[in-house]
């Protein structure tokens, strides 16, 4: 392990000792809360097993696999490739278009094809209109921790036009199997691009409010700041990444330095944490991360709308997927993260291995790490802002 | 009363029942409203409807909830202490209803007309404390003591700052009996303590802005007191699931309820007799009288709470150590302020 | 740097530790010893002028004739390259040395690689499954795995 500086908290009682006035020392014993399965903030069926001290935590261990789907097995009996697409949805529910972007990335650099212009465009509509709804939901219960219920509706509401987007598309809401190997299951329809411009300009004002109503609330801030600071050389060891990496000030984003599609093409920049509140890399910076990229998405679908290309988006799926034998490693920006699988083939038509490297997975693995010497309250901001999903974590 | 004396031991028994089951029959008409309307404004603040079908836009869904829970199981787990499990709740309603007793509803009818009203309300909501701490340790689960533990540092806490509050009101008026405070408000809106009260008009310039600002930290503090977001630590639903009553189920926990509704218009019952003038009347003379009067205390008592509910679902909740610092070193020292500004004024 | 320095400076300094190399992959990698990965890994992390300090993924492979094997890929955050270990044992002698020290995010990793295959992760910190419940048999991943008839009394297969 790492040695870990102190990380920075305003707490002035160490666990385990407290002096009186009168010079003794008053031993206090620890206990360990389970925060199990079932509880209305762990998102999801994750068991944290939190030593503490009074408020203070000494230790917290994860216990994860509580959703273990065995991805990886089903994988290796799949008749052939396009079949794992579904599989791949499953696995970050809440942000469906970018798992299977990142399959399909990595089938398609096995099988060596040149997409048409139009599929690559349509792709990254689709990838940031799904990572604003992800961050939608990321924010909505991150207020919901925080004692905020309002906000989870209003983000909520906006969501529903997002998914009435995907639904015009390819007829579904939240697993779209919309993205296949070589191209795409449909084409977009008619009323698609005004319907989404039309989303675009109604939806930037709604960020500003939920800003108002959220992000610079006092009540927030004070909650939020100094509280769960990942330095920046522990979140690189940890292999954290997406908002967890920039909000450590860390300038590294998938889009720009490991290029895939076409995001080199469109106008954008990551955005990274400041310590605008607080200290760099505090729960209020990865939140407000989140915030401003979905204001970036929505400035990039906007002109992926005005540059979209005509062409047929089914011209280069291949009839039978026989990758020759090789293996590959791609990864893409995933709203929580750099979401990579690891491909072997074997020659034949059904995968030898599939591995697919989650960043909740690893991003989870942080937690101890920030939370020592928190309090129980900060312990679920600080979970509620590594915005896990445990559909990613267990696979 | 004095008149009713001679009813003899019954007669007078009677009478005393009947009256103290007055304030009873009012909460409980004002918890099925409150838990209507904080349903409702809930909804329209979440841009959403709330329940629709049972009756008109929901107005018996509180009947419907409350013959649910009167017909759900009574489970008490077997390593919870019974009697503690089972006494709490009725102690924390107690701690409640008791300060009911002090309420100047209208001109002619308070409970108990003690001369010491201000006081013996706060003396005896500190009773709720009590059984919240009951209540947490008898669950027998680590989640409902931290609540419980919680609740209590709050609550006591938060009293000193309501006890100054109205300390201020106190020095104004002159009294610590409600009914005397509110009769001396009589006479129309800038009548009113937190506009000033019955004075000059030069001292009551310089009065207003502490008055004011007394008013707004009362009433902060009684959301404290009521445990109500943002301060509700103690019973945060993403951390401790209910905090000190997660165990309860079925009627225990409707009267925890209860409990917690009786308490949240007993603190604006306070803060509307003390600072917004009570039962009298917002213009003076007319639209006053018994009838009136109780008209216009529950009014005045429902928008304080509707307040409440509002703040409820807009705002996230503080830290425990952040709560604990609020009042500690912000409210009580711009209290100390404030006694110190009025009791200055008043006598200069 | 190419993955052929990178090749090159890691045979200078571990010599037979690096077992066999495939440059022409388009994702070429690099075999190593399994019982010397945590120095070739602080080498690897350290040294100047390769500063791998980003393992971007650690997966266990099955490869069917009685092989085992982790596969590492280490990216740079400082120069921007990327290489491929590779470390292989057998069935029969299912060890591989940790890289938890070198990169924190390798336990969890391991953890999953000892799950599912089966591969015992020398000095690793804290060895215990992961995503399965701690006393199951078996390590799901291998391609000559059965699923077990009962599981504390549930029926597994359905």
């Amino acid at each position: 392990m790492i040695e870990t500086k102190s990380l920075p908290t305003q707490y002035a009682t160490q666990p385990g000792a407290i002096q009186t006035s009168s010079g003794k020392t008053l031993r206090t014993d620890e206990m360990i809360i389970n925060m199990g399965p079932q509880h209305p903030s762990t998102h999801g069926v994750l068991r944290l097993e939190i030593v503490v001290d009074g408020e203070i935590i000494v230790d917290v261990i994860p216990h994860i696999g509580y959703l273990h789907r065995c991805f990886e097995k089903h994988a290796e009996h799949m008749t052939n490739y396009q079949q794992l697409i579904p599989y791949c949805d499953r696995l970050d529910y809440c942000a469906a278009i970018n798992d299977e972007h990142s399959y399909v990335l990595a089938v398609e650099r096995l099988l060596k094809i040149e997409l048409p212009e139009r599929v690559e465009y349509i792709r990254v509509i689709m990838a940031e209109l799904q990572r604003i709804a992800s961050h939608l939901i990321a924010v909505g219960t991150f207020g919901i921790d925080a004692g905020a219920f309002t906000p989870f509706l209003y983000a909520f509401h906006e969501r529903e036009l997002i998914l009435d987007l995907f639904e015009m598309t390819c007829g579904a809401r939240l697993l779209y199997n919309y993205f296949w190997i070589g191209g795409l299951s449909h084409d977009i329809p008619p009323q698609f691009v005004d319907k989404a411009k039309q989303f675009c300009k109604y939806f930037k004002p709604r960020i500003k409010e939920f800003n108002d109503l959220l992000t610079y609330n006092e009540i927030f801030v004070k909650r939020t700041a100094n509280v769960g600071v990942l330095p920046k050389d522990v979140a690189i060891n940890y292999a954290s990444s997406g908002p967890m990496l920039r909000g450590s000030g860390i300038n590294w984003d998938l889009r720009r330095d490991d290029p895939y599609s076409v995001y080199h093409k469109l106008q954008w920049e990551p955005q990274i944490g400041k310590g605008e509140m607080g200290t760099v890399g505090d729960v209020w910076d990865r939140h407000i991360v989140r915030m401003r990229e979905m204001e970036m998405s929505v400035s990039i679908i906007e002109q992926a709308l005005a540059a979209l290309p005509e062409g047929n988006v089914q011209a280069a799926i291949p009839k039978r997927i026989r990758p020759e034998a090789g293996e590959v490693y791609a990864r893409t920006e995933t709203p929580r993260g750099e979401l990579g699988f690891y491909v072997i083939s074997d020659g034949s038509g059904t995968p030898y291995r599939v591995k697919g490297r989650a960043p909740t997975f690893v991003n989870l693995s942080v937690l101890p790490e920030i939370s020592r010497g928190a309090m129980i309250a900060d312990l679920v901001l600080i979970a509620g802002s590594v915005d896990i999903v445990l559909g990613q974590v267990d696979r | 009363m004095e008149a009713l004396q001679d009813l003899g031991f019954w007669g007078t028994l009677l009478v005393t029942v009947v009256l103290c089951a007055l304030p009873m029959v009012f909460v409980l008409l004002y918890a099925l409203v409150t838990i209507y309307m904080e349903m409702k404004v809930a909804a329209h603040v979440q841009d959403r409807l709330a329940y629709m079908r049972t009756g008109w836009h929901g107005v018996l869904q509180p009947i419907a909830d409350f013959i649910k829970l009167l017909q759900k199981e009574d489970i008490i787990s077997t390593a919870a202490d019974r009697k503690l499990f089972i006494l709490a709740p009725y102690i924390v309603f107690v701690g409640t209803y008791g300060g009911y007793a002090a309420i100047p509803f209208t001109s002619i009818f308070i409970g108990a007309n003690i001369d010491l009203g201000a006081f013996f309300i706060i003396a005896i909501s500190s009773l709720v404390v009590v059984g919240i701490l009951m209540a947490g340790w008898a669950s027998n689960n680590k989640w409902s003591i931290f609540g419980a533990v919680r609740s209590a540092a709050q609550m006591v806490s938060y009293e000193i700052p309501t006890a100054l509050a109205i300390l201020v009101g106190v020095m104004i008026t002159g009294s610590l009996n409600l009914q005397d405070m509110t009769k001396f408000q009589a006479g129309g809106i800038q009548d009113w303590v937190v506009f000033g009260g019955p004075l000059p008009l030069l001292q009551k310039l310089f009065i207003m802005p502490f008055t004011i600002i007394t008013f707004s930290i009362l009433f902060v503090a009684s959301l404290a007191e009521v445990n109500r977001t943002p301060f509700d630590l103690p019973e945060a639903e993403s951390e401790l699931v209910q905090g000190f009553f997660t165990e309860y189920s079925g009627m225990r926990w409707a009267l925890f309820y209860v409990a917690e509704y009786a308490n949240m218009f007993l603190v604006s019952a306070v803060a509307v007799a003390v600072f917004l003038g009570g039962w009298g009347s917002p213009f003076g003379a007319a639209l006053s009288g018994p009838i009136w009067g109780f008209f216009w205390f529950v009014l005045k008592g429902m928008a304080l709470v509707f307040l409440q509910i509002w703040l409820r679902w807009t705002l996230p909740r503080l830290r425990v150590d952040q709560l604990m610092y609020t009042s500690w070193k912000v409210l009580i020292p711009f209290l100390f302020v404030c006694i110190i500004a009025v009791g200055l004024i008043l006598v200069l | 740097m190419t993955a052929e320095e990178i090749l090159n400076s890691l045979k200078a300094r571990f010599g037979e530790a690096i077992v066999e190399a495939k440059l022409d992959a388009p994702q070429p990698w690099i075999v190593v010893d399994p019982a010397r990965t945590k120095e070739i890994a602080f080498f690897l992390r350290d040294e100047p002028s390769l500063q791998f300090d980003y393992m971007m993924c650690l997966s266990g492979v099955d490869y069917n004739n009685g092989k085992l094997g982790i596969v590492y890929h280490l990216f740079s955050m400082v120069h921007k390259h990327k290489i491929v270990l590779k470390a292989f044992c057998t069935k029969e002698q299912p060890h591989i040395q940790s890289v938890a020290a070198v990169w924190a995010t390798a336990n969890w990793h391991e953890r999953e690689v000892f799950d599912m295959y089966g591969i015992v992760i020398d000095e690793h910190p804290d060895l215990r499954r992961i995503l399965l419940p701690y006393d199951w048999e078996g390590h799901p991943l291998r391609k000559d795995y059965k699923v077990p008839e009962f599981y504390n009394g549930i029926k597994v297969p359905y």
